[in-house]
């Protein structure tokens, strides 16, 4: 497994290129080649969904693609959320005024999980979302106050489009 | 007590304001740093050469092909590192404890399937896959022990020689005298019999450390995410003989622990050993499938209880044996007693019962071992209590909730037939306002109405049950640990601009301490929230600490931040009536980050004004006071500790065309006194509760007859999500501690105790008709299908 792969990557809107193994994983990729710490690995076989990042706008799971899948696609990371100067987006605020997270350890993908739903679905009721966020494990909360979270920024939304 | 809603902020105090947390704005934008976001230059990368079989002696351990594999650049046994052994033991009798040594990498023997043998060392972390792949170990097997039956059985195959009967604790403890007389002239005697399964604590982050080797400070830095910073740095400087200032354990921020990082990983020692052997820096990162297998387990236990009640429903004795499947060795600091320790203590639980017996055993088996897991036992043995009540009031034709407010204890303090005193609490009043809720919201309508339906199967169910938290010397002591853990230190530190620096030995693992002791701190010195930096999970910065377990972190740890906060208080005071000339007693905090004259409030100086004096113009101070403004503060509790409690009631629909359950309903009456920071204690709830739904319905450790683990991936290890964990209703009442520094008490594992006893009786009451009571948990779709069916047979 020495062989070599020069790949060419678009993460956050930042063009990368890589020489990787051609088994190296995209969150591997995301995390040790790119320093983007924020996306986790939890699980390594694609249940938890700590690693969700967003490949060309849908939620995927990093920890099951291999870097040189993600060729040619446009890469969203948590890193992406917050303005310039770290303030959170409106997304991240809801998640805190909620208590949607504790330790935050999966709320990196969470976040990724509500930003590509909601901008695919920004209708979405309540019981809609709770289905989606069921996609992603959580061990802190017991999930209501994620669901709470991303249905009040789904609202917000609404309200001033 | 009283009752308030939360989120607001009370005389304009922190305490008990929801302030936005702290810990939130990092965590949000993906720059926490856990253990695995940290690179070292020359980074090397361990995994571990694991037993593949359950029970066998060591014949042979083959490297070389791992030497050889591309990327590898060591690979160590046992003998190789020559570490000392990993031993917890407890001051008691060899009647009621053994002693069994954990080496840190198997050594002659291997006891579960997953136990590391020898660590393999590569420069990334794929190489290291292939490289643990290429191993050879040989094995002579032997039997494999897989069950608290097949271990006590007579002649079982020995775990550890040292332990005859595989036994590790036997306590036989209070014996009410005349008891056995009770439960023969008693009117009623009821039986439960009951299992609970075994599981993984489950956090999200699996445990990891990263080592190096420190030249300049001539130290072992060792970052690993662990409750117990300090304890884990006791063991690595006792296996590799370095004295304690050699060794300097940090934490970075932690996704979770739940108890399972509240003990010493043997992994975490091989991989620092390593990084001091290479001289390199060294990264361990637990696989999920490790994770699922090799770490500690926990809440396989088996009871067979009797109560005996009288006429009106009083419950008169209990008479109980628990046998706790600790599974291959004994955790350190805790020991294989933690769980028969912690049921046998304190199984009355929230009932006045005036006559008690019981018997705690650990036994040994050839399964991943046992460390603590939020709730420690109380899940499992409140579980018991409450079935023993719904049995004393089928028997009785009472209502169940009627049993128990004859048995609560209303009376504070109150002294148990355990020898333990129960501060002032709110049992009855928070099952009388639980009840209640459930009525006001028309379930028992609900239930009534579906009794008319053959399609709809309506149960509802409760548990009441207090939570000891606050546990200091005095309790853990009692318990006869060898490590007594009880006491907090805390030291402040107020810099020239007028802010401080507070230490804490307590150790947040999501549990937002950087946020709530420093509302404590922020009320006790009049500042602002955001003049106060707590730290924390760091042996070089923090004298000493137990860490973060048993909700001890704010009922301790926050009162020792409080009474170092009143010792600087008395400095900034004693200083600032110098200058000011007056009496020191003519002086207070102004509220505003300063201290005023009492007699003439418009007069005073900022802690700023106070502090440059203190550390650049200290020739001005007062005889005998600084220079430097710092202070330290201890707080332990040599009683009982403090106790929560609450009541949790619970709506189910059973299923009758698959036996499947649904949560219609959840309601919480919690009281944990005076609530630092209302929407954290509703967290701490919310994600216990769904830890204790987890346990009652659908997550449980399988091993086949041969140790072979049948869960190792999350396809087979159900962790529910949002749509199996319902929302859960919160009501709060305040009962606040008497000798805690706030009021409060322990929020941290409540919900998790409460959870299975109620979803249990829940579920229960929906099989009324049938006649069948279901007692183990996780519970069984297939019993509850054919109870329903009418084909359940026992």
């Amino acid at each position: 497994m020495t062989e070599i792969q020069l790949i060419e990557l678009t993460v956050n809107g930042e063009r990368h290129e890589l020489a990787v193994e051609p088994r190296r994983l995209l969150v591997d990729v995301l995390r040790h080649d790119l320093g983007l710490t924020g996306t986790h690995v939890g699980c390594e076989h694609g249940i938890c969904g700590a690693c969700t990042v967003l490949v060309d706008g849908a939620p995927a799971r990093a920890c099951l693609m291999f870097a040189a899948q993600a060729e040619g696609s446009e890469i969203r990371t948590v890193e992406s959320l917050a303005g310039p100067n770290g303030e959170l987006n409106d997304l991240q605020r809801c998640f805190t005024e909620h208590h949607g997270l504790q330790c935050g350890f999966c709320t990196p993908g969470f976040l990724m999980l509500a930003e590509g739903y909601l901008a695919e679905c920004p209708g979405a009721t309540k019981e809609e979302i709770r289905d989606v966020v069921a996609a992603n494990l959580c061990r802190c909360t017991g999930y209501q106050t994620i669901v709470e979270a991303i249905d009040s920024c789904a609202s917000a939304r609404r309200e001033t489009p | 007590m009283s009752t308030r809603e939360p989120g607001f902020r009370r005389d304009g105090s922190w305490v008990g304001a929801s302030v936005p947390r702290r810990e939130d704005p990092r965590l949000l934008v993906g720059r926490g740093r856990f253990v695995d976001d940290i690179t070292l230059p020359g980074m090397l990368h361990a995994q571990f050469v694991r037993a593949g079989v359950a029970h066998a002696r060591i014949t042979g351990v083959d490297l070389a092909e791992v030497l050889a594999t591309p990327g590898v650049v060591a690979a160590f046994t046992a003998d190789d590192l020559g570490l000392a052994d990993i031993t917890a033991v407890l001051d008691r009798p060899p009647h009621e404890f053994v002693p069994t040594a954990m080496p840190v990498l198997a050594r002659d023997k291997v006891r579960y399937v997953g136990e590391p043998i020898a660590i393999v060392v590569a420069r990334d972390p794929y190489a290291v896959e292939d490289g643990v792949e290429a191993a050879i170990v040989e094995y002579d097997e032997l039997a494999p022990v897989m069950s608290d039956t097949a271990a006590l059985a007579p002649g079982a195959e020995l775990v550890h020689a040292e332990a005859p009967a595989n036994t590790l604790v036997d306590v036989s403890l209070f014996a009410t005298e005349g008891i056995d007389d009770v439960f023969q002239n008693a009117p009623t005697v009821v039986r439960v019999q009951a299992k609970t399964g075994r599981q993984n604590a489950l956090p999200l982050e699996t445990r990891g450390v990263v080592a190096d080797w420190d030249d300049r400070d001539e130290q072992l830095r060792v970052q690993t995410c662990t409750q117990i910073p300090h304890q884990v740095r006791t063991v690595l400087a006792r296996c590799t003989g370095l004295a304690e200032r050699q060794v300097r354990v940090t934490v970075p921020d932690m996704g979770g622990g739940f108890g399972q990082k509240c003990v010493v990983g043997r992994e975490e020692i091989a991989a620092a050993a390593a990084a001091l052997r290479l001289r390199r820096p060294v990264k361990w990162i637990e696989d999920r499938r490790d994770a699922l297998t090799a770490a500690f387990l926990a809440r396989e236990q088996r009871y067979d209880a009797r109560a005996a009640f009288d006429a009106e429903g009083a419950i008169l004795a209990l008479d109980v044996d628990i046998v706790c499947d600790m599974g291959a060795y004994s955790c350190y600091p805790f020991t294989a007693g933690i769980e028969p320790l912690m049921a046998s203590a304190e199984m009355p639980g929230v009932y006045r019962l005036p006559a008690y017996r019981v018997r705690g055993r650990a036994v040994t088996t050839n399964k991943a071992p046992t460390g603590p897991y939020r709730g420690v036992s109380r899940p499992q043995y409140v579980m018991v209590m409450e079935r023993l009540m719904e049995k004393a009031a089928r028997a009785l034709q009472l209502d169940a909730v009627e049993v128990r407010r004859r048995n609560v204890i209303t009376v504070f303090p109150y002294r148990g037939v355990n020898n333990i005193t129960y501060d002032p609490g709110s049992y009855r009043e928070s099952l009388d306002l639980c009840e209640q809720v459930l009525h006001d919201e028309g379930w028992y309508k609900v239930r009534s109405d579906s009794q008319e339906s053959p399609d709809r199967v309506i149960g509802i169910g409760y548990s009441c049950f207090s939570e000891r938290t606050g546990y200091g010397s005095g309790a853990f002591a009692a318990r006869k640990m060898s490590v007594v853990p009880g006491f907090d230190i805390s030291e402040i530190k107020m810099d020239i601009s007028g802010t401080v620096v507070v230490s804490t030995g307590t150790m947040s693992h999501g549990q937002s301490h950087e946020t709530t002791m420093a509302q404590i701190v922020a009320d006790r010195l009049g500042l602002d929230i955001n003049q106060v930096k707590i730290v924390q999970g760091d042996t070089d910065r923090i004298t000493y600490g137990f860490g973060s377990f048993a909700s001890r972190s704010i009922t301790i740890g926050g009162s020792a931040v409080a009474a170092a906060s009143a010792k600087l208080t008395e400095q900034l005071r004693e200083i600032a009536a110098h200058l000011l000339e007056t009496d020191v007693d003519n002086t207070e905090l102004d509220g505003a980050g300063g201290v005023r004259l009492r007699d003439v409030p418009g007069r005073g100086m900022s802690f700023a004004d106070i502090a440059e004096i203190a550390y650049l113009k200290a020739h001005l101070l007062p005889k005998g006071v600084g220079p430097g403004l710092a202070a330290t503060a201890s707080f332990d509790v040599m009683g009982d500790g403090t106790f929560s409690n609450a009541t949790h009631g619970v709506v189910v629909e059973l299923d009758r065309g698959t036996g499947g359950i649904e949560i219609l309903r959840y309601v919480c009456v919690e009281d944990c006194g005076v609530a630092i920071h209302p929407q954290v204690v509703e967290g701490q709830c919310r994600g216990g509760i769904a830890q204790g739904i987890a346990g009652a319905l659908f997550e449980q450790v399988n091993y086949d007859d041969t140790g072979q683990p049948l869960c190792p991936s999350f396809m087979e290890y159900k962790v529910p999500t949002a749509a199996e964990i319902p929302d859960v209703a919160i009501h709060h009442l305040e009962t606040p501690c008497a000798f805690t520094e706030s009021g409060a008490k322990g929020a941290g594992e409540g919900g998790t105790i409460g959870a299975p006893a109620a979803v249990l009786n829940a579920v229960n009451d929906g099989l009324r008709h049938t006649g069948v009571e279901l007692d183990d948990t996780p519970i069984a779709r297939e019993s509850v299908y054919r109870a329903l069916e009418g084909t359940y047979r026992d």
